[in-house]
């Protein structure tokens, strides 16, 4: 559906994007993640044909962005950073206007009701978009991408600046459009990719940094599995009882005063080698109750630290 | 692209900047042609008319068009229309003859002064100087309109400020007109004659005379185009660099 393929722009000397590839299949929900300028927002404006690129190539379907602008801009729908609405417009000659300049040939009223009725702002229609308040704003700059139903949508940040209700709902908004779009998005907050996509591209710096599916992602970087337990005795024996297990490589005790039914251990284990089972038997055999007990995947947020700081440490090594 | 013209001129009458325009340059543009025809024992006169409506012209077409692309870039729906599936030169003329329409159609309306005035008109070789000098002066105008508002176009383009681009459109136009003038004054020959043929002014003097220049209206046509392709070309730099 999408190509990049050894994208480059440079901005001077300076690179804005540095030889980036990828590809994303048909319904595919792509997250892009990175820090602030990492270059998520000029790829996003170069697939969309907003900027041009400096070498590279980056292909829409069947057709070239810059070869073929017109054809390639007509597949894809784009919520740009901030959305471009005009203020002085009521939300239905907003949408009307979209409609023209995208030069649809689709039921014009029924589709412009569906799209307000997937972003919920059927009840807005008539009012000026200056008065809407900014999570409004941000659904018409949806309902914006959406006009024409085009293959691809990409999104700029849609939940920047919303409230926690807000960011929900825009997520079921994404997660429902994936099932028969394809969906980029970029954001910087790890949790909304890990609960909307499928696949996640982190960049740092220009350069994509990992492309993994997002449950794949998760797994891979933790190779050694870890548990939180809580166990009711005497803190030192419970301690000694559990390095004495086998394959457990490392325990620590935190007393959580807010948890009076017992003492927390963090537990790992040595190549994800699974100790529940062993725990459970040894803490029966000495009648010590365990009150809880559960694994701890590691996080995007380690996932993506972890990524972004071995970038940065392999550049210091080639310096 | 007919998308982009009609929101535009649509924009012009939800802001305030249409009827001012409108009611300002009829108005102005009356009082001139008064002045010029209409007063007791004085000569009148339709070339002085037509070189007060040019001046009146250069100080108010900046109002239709300082915010016709400084505010898309501002507001940053410019990305909206350039991800559009529409051609840079369809975008900016679609903005070109927004502005245009607005100022042609209220400039149309003041040359019904000149039926009006011809009616009462009894000598017939007059009626015939001046109907044709009317004509031919309109006409000029008319692509005098399409110049000062590709240059505005075209300054809009490069700032995202409105209040810059007017000021920006008035000194250029000001410069333009005051080439003429300034041209008077000028000892250097290949220099004089350099400014008379840029000048709009200069070209504009053969109508008020009554005369019917062909090769000044391909001038202003040709200025106002080639003022809209250097706007497609800023657009298209700005892309690349």
């Amino acid at each position: 559906m999408l190509k990049v393929e050894n994208l480059v722009k440079k901005y001077g000397d300076k690179y804005a994007v540095n030889d980036i590839s990828f590809t994303v299949k048909d319904r595919e929900v792509v997250g892009f993640l990175g820090p602030n300028g990492a270059g998520k927002t000029t790829v996003m404006n170069i697939i969309t044909g907003y900027l041009s690129y400096t070498s590279g190539a980056c292909t829409v379907d069947v057709y070239e962005i810059l070869e073929n602008p017109t054809e390639a801009k007509k597949l894809i729908g784009y919520l740009p950073d901030e959305p471009p609405l005009y203020p002085e417009m009521t939300v239905n000659e907003y949408l009307n206007f979209v409609y023209e300049l995208k030069g649809c040939t689709l039921n014009r009223d029924k589709h412009i009701m569906e799209v307000c009725e997937v972003t919920k702002i059927v009840d807005m229609r008539q009012r000026l978009i200056g008065n809407l308040s900014k999570g409004y704003k941000q659904r018409v700059g949806i309902a914006q991408a959406l006009i024409g139903n085009p293959k691809i949508i990409i999104l700029d940040e849609p939940t920047v600046g919303l409230d926690p209700k807000q960011i929900i709902e825009i997520r079921n908004l994404v997660r429902s459009l994936g099932r028969d779009h394809t969906v980029i998005l970029s954001t910087h907050v790890l949790s909304e990719v890990q609960a909307v996509c499928d696949r996640i591209i982190i960049m740092n710096k220009g350069r994509i940094v990992a492309d993994e599916r997002t449950d794949r992602l998760t797994e891979l970087m933790s190779g050694t599995r870890r548990l939180s337990v809580r166990i009711k005795g005497n803190k030192k024996e419970i301690q000694e009882m559990l390095t004495g297990i086998e394959n457990v490589t490392y325990v620590e005790a935190s007393r959580d005063v807010t948890q009076p039914d017992g003492i927390n251990f963090r537990i790992e284990s040595k190549d994800g080698a699974d100790v529940r089972e062993a725990i459970f038997f040894a803490c029966a055999e000495r009648k010590l109750p365990i009150t809880a007990m559960e694994t701890v995947t590691s996080t995007l947020e380690d996932v993506f630290m972890n990524v972004t700081r071995e970038n940065a440490k392999k550049k210091v090594k080639t310096k | 692209m007919t998308a982009i013209y009609k929101r535009e001129l649509r924009s012009f009458f939800v802001t305030p900047i249409g009827y001012v325009f409108i009611a300002m340059f009829l108005a102005v543009s009356s009082f001139a042609f008064c002045m010029c025809t209409l007063l007791a024992g004085m000569e009148a006169s339709v070339s002085s008319y037509f070189t007060f409506e040019l001046v009146i012209m250069a100080l108010m077409t900046p109002m239709l068009t300082m915010k016709s692309m400084a505010e898309e870039r501002k507001q940053k729906t410019e990305q909206l229309l350039l991800t559009a599936p529409i051609t840079l030169p369809g975008f900016v003329v679609a903005k070109f003859l927004a502005s245009y329409t607005m100022f042609a159609v209220t400039f149309l309306v003041t040359c019904i002064n000149f039926p009006i005035m011809f009616a009462y008109l009894s000598d017939m070789n007059l009626y015939r100087y001046n109907a044709v000098t009317a004509l031919g002066g309109c006409i000029a105008l008319l692509l005098i309109g399409a110049v000062f508002i590709s240059v505005g176009l075209l300054i809009s383009s490069l700032t995202e400020n409105q209040m810059v681009a007017a000021i920006g459109t008035l000194t250029a136009l000001a410069a333009l007109l005051a080439a003429a003038i300034a041209n008077q004054y000028i000892g250097f020959a290949p220099l004089r004659a350099f400014l008379s043929w840029l000048s709009v002014y200069s070209r504009f003097s053969n109508f008020a005379k009554g005369y019917f220049d062909i090769a000044a209206l391909i001038y202003y046509a040709s200025f106002a185009a080639v003022c809209i392709f250097i706007t497609v070309r800023i657009y298209e730099k700005r892309r690349w660099s």
